[in-house]
């Protein structure tokens, strides 16, 4: 069971955020079809404000088997994780995807975990330097890191508490003539959160306010 | 002249934000909102539209199926795809059907580039 959301987004600040969202990993979609030469398909991003726990089995639930992960750390006004998941049948697919189909499996394989580290480097900075800009703050990302395992092994920080709230934010792709398909998710911490939300209601109010300088096309 | 622009996103605020351009760019012009392309679809049957400004990535049908439909409904509209999902094949997709397209975030200059281009084409076919 959740606990009760310490921190309730208004209406208009989830819409935010949902928007938000959907920019980054649409920018993300966009990296990863150039580096692919195929069209990526996203899903509409789903938020929650849920705990730790509940984020990691809201995963399991969609995905029994096996995963692997591109994981990065976000610092700045708000700070989190991101990761590029997907089911780790996936991976040496993804990696022949994006280094080109010829290479002979030994090379494949030994390529994979640099590839996927570079491959979700590409994506989540793209998604998070597209937030960031639209929030006009800049974060710094830590270096990607893999990690395999079932959603809880994922979502799992040496740090957090199982009943600690998050921002949990997803987003399901698939790969076109490819059977790929993964996920992106976004986990920020409850202090995080106030900061976001802080930084979200200045974005509303920037649209609201923002009468463009009337310049007439004739 | 005043003309119908037809604004569907399912991001409340980003319908604000283009509906704010379009205010500053053309006062005299009115705008209906829908959040999906069926409702979008709905309000184009009730009150007709001149110009229809989409969002790509939307539950239900995304705005490249919605801008197909009413362009073979209304052949000679202005349409814009406004997404920052600027794969190639959406942009070739975009162009296949005749519609424009428009990244996400919207800037002024973007909006008022497609709304001249389109006020040509109002004046022209007069």
């Amino acid at each position: 069971m959740a606990k009760p959301q310490a921190i309730e987004l208004s209406e208009l600040e989830r819409d935010a955020l949902t928007e938000l969202a959907n920019i980054g990993v649409s920018r993300a979609a966009t990296n990863l079809s150039e580096m692919m030469g195929r069209q990526v398909f996203l899903s509409v991003p789903a938020v929650a404000i849920v705990t730790n726990d509940h984020a990691a089995q809201i995963l399991q639930m969609q995905e029994a088997n096996s995963l692997v992960a591109v994981h990065q750390a976000f610092v700045g006004d708000f700070s989190g994780r991101v990761l590029l998941i997907f089911p780790e049948t996936n991976s040496l697919a993804l990696v022949r995807a994006v280094a080109g189909g010829d290479l002979p499996l030994e090379d494949i394989i030994e390529l994979e975990q640099e590839a996927l580290a570079e491959t979700g480097n590409i994506i989540l900075n793209g998604c998070l330097s597209a937030i960031a800009n639209m929030l006009r703050r800049s974060l710094s990302v830590s270096l990607p890191e893999i990690v395999r395992g079932s959603g809880p092994d994922l979502f799992e920080l040496p740090e957090a508490d199982a009943e600690d709230v998050v921002l949990f934010l997803y987003i399901n792709f698939s790969v076109n003539d490819h059977d790929i398909r993964g996920y992106i998710a976004m986990l920020m911490d409850l202090s995080s959160l106030e900061s976001l939300r802080h930084l979200l209601r200045e974005l509303i109010q920037r649209t609201i306010d923002e009468i463009p300088a009337v310049t007439h096309v004739a | 002249m005043s003309y119908k622009v037809l604004i569907v996103d399912d991001s409340k605020l980003a319908r604000m934000s283009i509906a704010k351009l379009l205010a500053a760019l053309q006062p005299e012009w009115v705008w209906v909102e829908a959040t999906n392309a069926d409702e979008a679809m709905a309000r184009f049957a009730e009150n007709g539209a001149d110009i229809a400004l989409l969002d790509f990535n939307m539950p239900g049908r995304d705005g490249l199926a919605l801008a197909s439909q009413l362009l073979s409904l209304k052949p000679d509209m202005p349409v814009a795809v406004i997404s920052a999902n600027t794969q190639h094949e959406i942009l070739a997709r975009t162009e296949q059907i005749g519609a424009a397209f428009l990244p996400k975030p919207l800037t002024q200059q973007c909006l008022s580039t497609f709304l001249a281009s389109a006020k040509q084409r109002f004046q022209a076919s007069v």
